[in-house]
């Protein structure tokens, strides 16, 4: 199991409960949450299943190498965590 | 006649409502903090699109059932997965166009629970239950010819007008910067590129009169005579009495003819009102003067408005989405990139301020 996480910035638009979710990868355990919290998909990941350009996922505190298949492998007790890369004005 | 109009910013969305005294004021707001791009009060309803740009984590939908209420988030117009080894590329710089809704640049209604948008990067969706499921206009985005489409002020090509035909529902024209006019007579199976007489004076030479480089700033119709359409095109004013297959340039429109906004009185399809600019890249009032330009005679003769509006000298530059009239044909309002809104009851002779200290402001409609 890895444990899931997002930035606190996210509540304000979209509930996103920590969680703890099977997978052998950053793509099967975002799927894995997303079925069950369908709406926050779309705050992650763009239309094509990359990871928004202005958001970045953390692997055991580094960023994830492969933004766009997220194929990144993760092991039992990894943490994951999600936060945006600041930009705007 | 409408007492209400919304006001998408920067940051957030506004109501101004008049009172019964004529001062229109700040009736309410949400989404304060988040850009609002687009917005459409559904005609004879209670119900509301807002679409936001939440930046980091992209374009979201929110909608209302009871006037703004309560809004509750609403599916986003999305891309299709992208072919694997597809070639799409942004013929300006060569980059890949993302196959991902970047911006809603454009939403309007269309026969009963029917609504089109409009996106960056240039994806038209269609949606036949009120928003609830939207579907890619593919015979328009998988013409070759859509490759040719760059982006205007942003980085890829939008689609920022859509005229739907009042007599025809099927009937959809739509405007792109850059990338012309095009036209549907069947609700988006078969497009026509239209666009005869528009001119692009920054193109090569050979290529300042082809239709597919026109760099339409925004396209609005008269509802009761659709076939009369009016632009702001970068380059100049256009009007076309055929529904946009020929068009004729207006020179010689005082201060300028550069601009983003236009609208056209509901029912007079000879008046027509700007928001002039300096050209090109400038993009202030001439001379510091905000004015508003209006003919009501097709063009033959424009009168310069500015009773109301700032003495002082003025910064302001107004967007493409940011001028309206009402159904009426009297009441008209606009804001600006200083935060500035005015309202006016006779079609622009006077002007009222509302606020000098709202956002940047990226649309306005009126309510009803």
């Amino acid at each position: 199991m890895t444990t899931l996480s997002f930035t606190p910035n996210l509540r304000r638009h979209v509930e996103t409960p920590a969680a703890r979710v099977e997978g052998a990868t950053v793509r099967q355990v975002l799927e894995g949450y997303f079925q069950a919290n369908p709406q926050v998909r779309g705050y992650v990941l763009d239309d094509q299943g990359a990871v928004r350009r202005h958001v970045a996922i953390f692997l055991n505190q580094e960023l994830i190498r492969d933004r766009t298949e997220l194929s990144d492998p993760v092991a039992e007790g990894d943490d994951i965590f999600v936060v945006q890369a600041l930009s705007g004005g | 006649m409408s007492n209400r109009l919304l006001v998408g910013t920067r940051k957030g969305l506004f109501r101004i409502e008049r009172d019964a005294s004529g001062g229109w004021g700040m009736a309410q707001s949400w989404f304060l903090g988040d850009p609002v791009s687009m917005l459409l009060p559904e005609p004879d309803s209670q119900r509301l699109h807002a679409a936001l740009d939440l930046g980091h984590f992209g374009v979201k939908m929110q909608r209302s059932e009871d006037g703004g209420a309560t809004w509750s988030e609403a599916p986003v117009p999305s891309f299709p997965p992208k072919p694997d080894g597809l070639e799409d590329k942004d013929p300006m710089r060569g980059i890949d166009i993302p196959w991902s809704t970047q911006l809603i640049w454009a939403l309007e209604a269309g026969g009963p629970g029917e609504l089109w948008c409009g996106v960056i990067p240039g994806g038209l969706f269609h949606s036949s239950d009120g928003g609830e499921n939207w579907s890619l206009v593919r015979a328009l985005w998988d013409d070759p010819r859509r490759q040719k489409w760059m982006g205007g002020g942003y980085d890829f090509a939008g689609i920022h007008s859509i005229l739907v035909d009042p007599r025809d529902f099927r009937h959809v024209t739509v405007g792109v910067s850059v990338g012309g006019i095009w036209t549907t007579p069947d609700a988006g199976a078969h497009w026509e590129l239209i666009g005869a007489g528009l001119r692009n004076a920054y193109m090569p030479p050979e290529l300042v009169h082809d239709p597919l480089v026109q760099d339409a700033h925004r396209v609005v119709h008269c509802p009761a005579r659709p076939e009369r359409l009016w632009m702001q095109h970068h380059n100049g004013i256009f009007r076309s009495d055929d529904g946009g297959s020929n068009w004729q340039e207006l020179n010689d429109v005082a201060p300028s003819s550069f601009g983003f906004a236009v609208a056209v009185h509901p029912s007079n399809p000879d008046t027509a009102w700007f928001v002039p600019a300096t050209r090109d890249e400038k993009r202030f009032p001439v001379n510091a003067r905000l004015v508003v330009t209006r003919t009501r005679d097709g063009g033959q003769h424009f009168d310069v408005l500015h009773q109301g509006l700032p003495e002082e000298p003025a910064y302001d530059l107004v967007y493409r989405h940011a001028l309206d009239v009402a159904s009426d044909g009297d009441r008209l309002a606009f804001g600006s990139t200083t935060g500035s809104l005015w309202v006016s009851e006779d079609q622009g002779d006077c002007w009222q301020t509302v606020s000098k200290h709202l956002p940047p402001v990226l649309c306005v409609r009126f309510e009803g």
